[in-house]
C-alpha cells in the first residue's frame, strides 16, 4: 500500500488541490472543479466587458469565456505568452477558462492545515481567497471561484 | 404462456385502449392498424382471439372476418366485433360472416375482459 | 401518467389528425370530388372521432359528431347527393365538429348560438330518419351510455378511470358474479342445443359453459342421444346439447347474457326450477356424467372436444382431426365413449397449447402496458435530438478545420491524407442533412390550419374566396415550423381582406366572384420560400403613396419605383384599411409580419399587379440552427452580421458622410440619411471611428424597421455559420446577438443589429428580455 493511497484514503476532510502561480504568488482552487489545463490559445475579445474578462476561446464547439485571473484577483494584467495555461474550470454550472501563469502542483492537504485570510488583505483578495497555508516553506491561497465571472444583470437583480 | 390477442383497428385512441385492458388482465396484444395489416399479421404470428373493428382504410372488419374464415388455419380462431349499439345491422352483418361475437364500444374495461373469455379457450 | 389520462391525450392527437383527414376530404367533396373513399374517409375520420368521444363520455362532442357522421353515412350510402350547398354546409359542421373537439380538449363548451344552427341544418339534411331532437339526446340510441351493459352492482362509466386504477379487481370481475352461495340464490334449468352455425363462428359450447360455471353451482348432463352412429356421423352438425342445473344469485338476463354471443345460434331455454334453494347435485349423475367438471373451476376440454367432434376443426393438441370421422373409412380410433372416458380423467389445464414457435414480434404482456405496433417509428425527446444536431454541428467545424489544416501544412491534393479527407467532408455533410432532416417536418401542420381561417375571414368580410395549398409536404425544421402560422396567418387575412375584392366587384371587374388565394411552399436555393398569391385588385400604389406622405413615412416629392411603392406596406404603422378592421388588425400591419420574418432570419417581398392581384413570397432558412452571414472585419475583429438583415453594403465617399450635432455621423445613400455606425466604435473595440471615406459600409434594416449603415473595415464574403450561445457559459451582451465558430477554429461573435440600431438611435442600451439567435 502506496503512501498516496493511504492519504487519499484517509479522512473525508482530506482533499486535492491544484496549486497554481500568477506572478510570484502561489494559488490553489479545489481539484474537483478543473476540468482540464490547456496552453493558452489567442482569445476573441468581448465587447464592453471588465477588463480581466480575456474573451472567449472554441473549447471542441462550446464558446468558453476566459477569466484574467490575476487581474480578477487584482494584481497585474497577465499578458498571455505560449508558456501560458489556462485552467477549465466547472463553476456553478458554467464551464469557464482561467488564465494563469502554471500550474506547479497537486497538494493534499486537510481542511486544518487552512488559516483564515489575514485582515490586511484588500476586499478583492478577500472576495476570493477562502484561506492560506504553509507547504514546504511555501505560502499557498486557496481560493473560491464562485464569484469568479462579473455579476450578470439577473444576478444582481 | 398468456394467450394472444389481435386488435385491428384504425384508431389508435381504440387500439392503446384495448390494448391497456388486455395488457392488464394477462393477455399478449398485438395490433394491427387496418384489415389488411390485420391478416397479414395473424398469418405471420397468429393470434388466440382477434378483435377488429368495422370502419376501416384498405380492408374493413367484414373482410377480415372472411379472411380469417377463409383460412383454415385460422377457421376457428374466434373473432370479435368492435360495434356501436346503433349499429345492429352491421353486427348482423359480422355474425353472418362468422363473427363469434361483439364488443360494443365504448366498451368497459371488464366487459372486454369477460368477453375475450368467453371466446378464448 | 394515469393510464386514463394517457390515452385521452392520445385521442386528442388522434383527433387532430382524424381532423385533418376529415378536413381535406371535405375540401376535395367541395371541390367536386365525389367519389366514394373520399366521402368514406371523412365518415371514418367522424366516426373515430366519435368512438373516442363515446369512450370519454364527451356528451356534446358524441351528439354533434353523430349527426355528422350520419350525414356523411347517407352520402356513402347514396341515399343523399352531394351538392355543393351539402358540401358547404358540411364544411362549416366541419369548423364546429373542430370547435368541439378543442373545447373537450380544453373543458370548455361551444357557444350553443355557433353549434345548434348547423346541427339543426344538418338534421334537416338527414330529415325523416327518426333521428329527431329526442333520439339525438337518447343514450340508448347511441349506445353511449356510460357502461353500455351494466354488470351487477356496478355502474361505473366505461372506460373509467378508477376501475382502471383498482386494476386486480376490476379485472377479475367474475369474483363479484360469482357469489358464495347465499340465500338469494335460486335454481334454473338450463337447455342448451348448439346449431353447427354457432361452431362455425369459432364459438365453443365449452366456455360457453365455463362461463356458466362461474356464476354459482352448476350440475351438467350431456345428452348425446343425437349422436348418430359413427358411419352417419357429418363434420359439419351439432349432434351435442346439454342440460344444466344452475345454483346462483344472478337474474335471468346475467344467464342469458352469457349465451349472448351463441344465443342465435343455439336453442336455449331457462327456466327456474320450483322451489327457492336449489336441489343438490346428484352424485349419481355426477359420476356418469363425463361433464361433471364443468362444475368445478377446472374447464371443460371434453365440452370443446366434443363440440369438434361436432362439427369444428380442432385447435388443441389433443382433439384427433376431425376428417377421418366423416370420411369414408370409419376411424378406429374415434371412440367417443373413449373421448368422454379420457376426460373424465383429470382435466389437463385450459391453456392451449403453446405455438410451436414463438414468435419474437409478440412481447410478453406480464406487466408491461407495451404492444407491438407495425409501425416503423420511433418516438424520441427533442432534447437527445438536439444534442445531435450539435454534436453533428461540431464535426463540421471540426472536419472544416482539420482540412484547413492539412492544406496549409502543404501536403499534396492527391495525397491519401488529401483524399481520405474529402471524403471525410462528404460523409460529414451527408451526416448533417440526415441529423437536420430528423428535426425537419413538413410544412402541413402549419398550412393545415388555414382552410378554416380563410373560410372564416371570407364569411366576416362577406368575400368568396376558394385557397388552394401546394407544397404541404415541404420540410422545414422543427424550430421554424413553429414561427411559421403567425406570418402565414396574418398574410392570408391580408389577402383576403384586403387583396381581395368582394364578390360584386369582382363581377363588375370581370371576375369570377370567387376569388383565389394561393399558398404555396417550395425549397429554393437552401432555403424555404413560402408563397401567397391572391387574384384581387392589386397594391393601390396611389393611395399606398398617398398614405405614406400623409404618415410621414415618405418625402411628398421622393421619386419611388413601383416596387418601392409596393414595400411601403411594410413599414411600421402603415396600414391601407381605411380603418383597422378585426381580421386584419388588431392595431398591427404588415410591418409585424414582416418583423417577425425577420426574426426568423427571413426576408419577405411582394410583388403587385393592379388588378391582377399581388403575390407576397417570404424566404427563410431552414433551420435556426444555422445563419446565413455576412463575415466583416472591425477593429481587427472578424465579426458576423445576419444576411436576413442586410439590404446592400457600399463604399462611402466622404462628401456623402455628415455629421449631425458635431458627432452623429450620418450618410446619405441616394435620396436618404441613414445613421453611420462604425462597428469597432459601437461595440467599444475603438475610441475613434475610421474616417469618412475608408471601410465599407454595410446598409442594414433593424427588425424595429429602422435603417443604418453599419461602417466596418472590410467584407470577407458570405458564410452558413452555426449558432452557439453566448449564454450557456457566460452572459448576454449588449450588440451581441450570438457567437458562432469559423473555419480556422476561432470564436467570432454575431452581431445583434437591432441592438446596435436601436442603441444608436436611443443613445442608451435596449433592455431586452431574450435574445433572438442565441440559441
Amino acid at each position: 500500500m502506496s503512501m498516496i493511497d493511504t492519504l487519499s484514503h484517509t479522512a473525508g476532510a482530506r482533499r486535492e488541490l491544484i496549486a497554481f502561480r500568477i506572478g510570484d504568488q502561489e494559488f490553489c482552487v479545489d481539484i474537483m472543479q478543473v476540468r482540464e489545463i490547456r496552453g493558452w490559445t489567442a482569445c476573441t475579445p468581448l465587447p464592453r466587458t471588465p477588463s480581466y474578462m480575456k474573451g472567449v476561446i472554441n473549447l471542441r464547439g462550446a464558446v468558453l469565456p476566459i477569466v484574467d485571473l490575476g487581474a480578477r484577483l487584482g494584481l497585474a494584467t497577465t499578458e498571455p505568452t505560449a508558456r501560458h495555461v489556462i485552467m477549465v474550470v466547472s463553476v456553478g454550472g458554467r464551464t469557464l477558462g482561467l488564465l494563469v501563469e502554471a500550474v506547479s502542483d497537486i497538494i493534499n492537504m486537510s481542511d486544518d492545515m487552512v488559516q483564515p485570510t489575514p485582515d490586511v488583505a484588500c476586499d478583492q483578495v478577500k472576495t476570493f481567497v477562502k484561506g492560506l497555508f504553509a507547504i514546504d516553506g511555501r505560502m499557498v491561497s486557496l481560493i473560491s471561484l464562485d464569484r469568479v465571472l462579473p455579476e450578470t444583470e439577473a444576478e444582481a437583480a | 404462456m398468456s394467450k394472444t390477442v389481435l386488435t385491428i383497428d384504425d384508431s389508435r385512441t381504440m387500439r392503446e385502449m384495448l390494448n391497456h385492458a388486455l395488457v392488464q388482465a394477462g393477455y399478449t396484444v398485438i395490433q394491427a392498424v387496418d384489415g389488411i395489416e390485420g391478416l397479414e399479421v395473424l398469418k405471420a404470428n397468429g393470434a388466440d382471439v382477434v378483435i377488429t373493428d368495422i370502419n376501416m382504410p384498405r380492408l374493413d372488419g367484414f373482410g377480415v372476418i372472411e379472411g380469417v374464415r377463409a383460412n383454415p388455419d385460422h377457421r376457428a380462431t374466434p373473432i370479435l366485433v368492435l360495434t356501436t349499439e346503433s349499429d345492429a345491422a352491421k353486427k348482423e352483418r359480422a355474425r353472418a360472416a362468422g363473427a363469434t361475437g361483439w364488443i360494443v364500444k365504448p366498451f368497459n374495461p371488464v366487459k372486454l375482459v369477460e368477453a375475450v373469455r368467453r371466446v378464448a379457450a | 401518467m394515469d393510464p386514463f389520462e394517457s390515452i385521452k391525450q392520445t385521442f386528442f392527437q388522434e383527433c387532430d389528425e382524424l381532423l385533418t383527414d376529415a378536413e381535406q376530404g371535405l375540401l376535395a367533396m367541395e371541390a367536386g370530388d365525389a367519389d366514394g373513399e373520399t366521402i368514406n374517409a371523412v365518415f371514418r375520420a367522424v366516426h373515430s372521432v366519435k368512438g373516442g368521444a363515446g369512450a370519454f363520455g364527451l356528451e356534446d362532442l358524441i351528439r354533434f359528431a353523430h349527426v355528422f357522421e350520419t350525414v356523411m353515412d347517407d352520402l356513402r350510402s347514396g341515399k343523399m347527393e352531394l351538392t355543393d350547398e351539402v358540401a358547404k354546409t358540411l364544411l362549416r359542421a366541419f369548423d364546429v365538429l373542430a370547435d368541439h373537439v378543442a373545447a373537450a380538449r380544453d373543458g370548455g363548451a361551444v357557444d350553443e348560438g355557433r353549434s345548434a344552427p348547423i346541427l339543426s341544418e344538418m338534421k334537416a339534411l338527414i330529415g325523416g330518419e327518426g333521428l329527431d331532437d329526442d333520439d339525438l339526446g337518447g343514450d340508448e340510441d347511441f349506445g353511449f351510455v356510460p357502461m353500455t351493459v351494466a354488470i351487477e352492482g356496478d355502474d361505473a362509466p366505461a372506460f373509467d378511470p378508477p376501475a382502471m386504477d383498482e386494476a386486480p379487481a376490476a379485472f377479475e370481475p367474475m369474483a363479484d358474479l360469482a357469489p358464495e352461495p347465499a340465500s338469494g340464490a335460486r335454481a334454473w334449468r338450463i337447455g342448451f342445443a348448439p346449431k353447427s352455425e354457432m361452431y362455425a363462428k369459432a364459438n365453443e359450447s365449452g366456455l360457453v359453459l365455463r362461463e356458466l360455471a362461474r356464476l354459482g353451482e352448476m350440475d351438467v348432463k350431456l345428452d348425446a342421444d343425437a349422436l348418430p352412429p359413427l358411419d352417419q356421423l357429418s363434420a359439419e352438425t351439432a349432434y351435442l346439447h346439454w342440460t344444466v342445473l344452475l345454483t346462483t344469485e344472478a337474474d335471468e338476463a346475467t344467464i342469458r347474457e352469457v349465451f349472448e354471443f351463441v344465443e342465435d345460434d343455439c336453442v336455449l331455454t331457462i327456466e327456474p326450477v320450483d322451489g327457492q334453494a336449489a336441489p343438490p347435485p346428484p352424485s349419481s349423475d355426477l359420476s356418469d356424467d363425463a361433464l361433471a367438471a364443468a362444475s368445478a373451476d377446472a374447464p371443460l376440454d371434453i365440452a370443446a372436444l366434443l363440440a369438434r367432434v361436432s362439427g369444428e376443426a380442432p385447435t388443441a393438441e389433443t382433439a384427433p382431426e376431425p376428417e377421418p370421422v366423416a370420411a369414408s373409412e370409419p376411424a378406429a380410433d374415434l371412440d367417443v365413449a373413449a373421448l368422454i372416458a379420457k376426460a373424465q380423467a383429470p382435466i389437463a389445464p385450459a391453456a392451449p397449447a403453446p405455438k410451436a414457435e414463438p414468435i419474437a414480434k409478440v412481447a410478453p404482456s406480464a406487466g408491461s402496458s407495451q404492444a407491438i405496433t407495425p409501425t416503423a417509428t420511433i418516438r424520441v425527446d427533442l432534447d437527445r435530438v438536439d444534442r445531435l444536431i450539435n454534436a453533428v454541428g461540431e464535426l463540421v467545424i471540426q472536419q472544416a478545420m482539420l482540412s484547413q489544416q492539412v492544406m496549409e501544412s502543404g501536403l499534396a491534393r492527391s495525397s491519401n491524407v488529401a483524399l481520405g479527407l474529402e471524403d471525410l467532408e462528404l460523409l460529414t455533410r451527408e451526416i448533417q442533412d440526415s441529423v437536420m432532416a430528423i428535426r425537419a417536418q413538413p410544412v402541413k401542420s402549419v398550412f393545415q390550419r388555414m382552410p378554416r381561417l380563410a373560410r372564416e375571414v371570407a364569411d366576416m368580410t362577406g368575400k368568396r374566396v376558394k385557397l388552394v395549398m401546394e407544397g404541404e409536404g415541404t420540410e422545414v425544421d422543427k424550430t421554424v415550423i413553429e414561427r411559421l402560422t403567425d406570418p402565414i396567418t396574418h398574410m392570408l387575412r391580408n389577402a383576403i381582406d384586403h387583396g381581395l375584392e368582394d364578390p360584386e366587384g369582382r363581377i363588375a371587374a370581370g371576375k369570377p366572384a370567387e376569388g383565389v388565394v394561393r399558398l404555396r411552399a417550395l425549397h429554393r436555393g437552401g432555403r424555404i420560400v413560402i408563397e401567397l398569391q391572391d387574384d384581387g385588385r392589386g397594391i393601390n400604389r396611389p393611395r399606398v403613396r398617398g398614405i405614406a406622405v400623409e404618415r410621414g413615412l415618405i418625402a411628398e416629392d421622393a421619386v419611388l419605383s413601383d416596387e418601392e411603392i409596393d414595400n411601403l406596406i411594410f413599414q411600421p404603422g402603415f396600414s391601407t384599411a381605411e380603418t383597422i378592421s378585426d381580421i386584419s388588425g388588431r392595431g398591427v400591419g404588415m410591418d409585424v409580419v414582416r418583423r417577425s420574418i425577420q426574426g426568423l432570419g427571413g426576408r419577405i417581398t411582394i410583388s403587385s399587379e393592379p388588378g391582377k392581384g399581388s403575390k407576397f413570397t417570404m424566404s427563410l432558412p431552414l433551420t435556426l440552427a444555422v445563419l446565413d452571414g455576412m463575415v466583416v472585419t472591425a477593429a481587427e475583429q472578424t465579426l458576423v452580421a445576419p444576411l436576413s438583415a442586410i439590404i446592400e453594403s457600399l463604399t462611402p465617399r466622404a462628401e456623402d458622410v455628415h455629421f449631425v450635432g458635431g458627432k452623429d455621423a450620418v450618410i446619405r445613400i441616394r435620396e436618404t440619411f441613414v445613421p453611420l455606425i462604425d462597428v469597432g466604435v459601437a461595440l467599444g473595440f475603438r475610441e475613434t471611428a475610421l474616417p469618412p471615406g475608408q471601410g465599407v459600409a454595410v446598409l442594414v434594416e433593424s427588425e424595429g424597421g429602422g435603417k443604418a449603415a453599419l461602417l466596418v473595415e472590410a467584407i470577407q464574403g458570405q458564410r452558413q455559420v452555426v449558432i452557439k450561445s453566448l449564454e450557456a457559459n457566460y452572459q448576454q451582451i449588449d450588440g451581441i446577438a450570438a457567437a458562432t465558430i469559423l473555419g480556422d477554429g476561432r470564436v467570432a461573435l454575431i452581431l445583434d443589429v437591432d441592438a446596435l440600431v436601436t442603441t444608436q438611435h436611443r443613445r442608451k442600451p435596449a433592455p431586452r428580455a431574450e435574445k433572438r439567435m442565441a440559441g
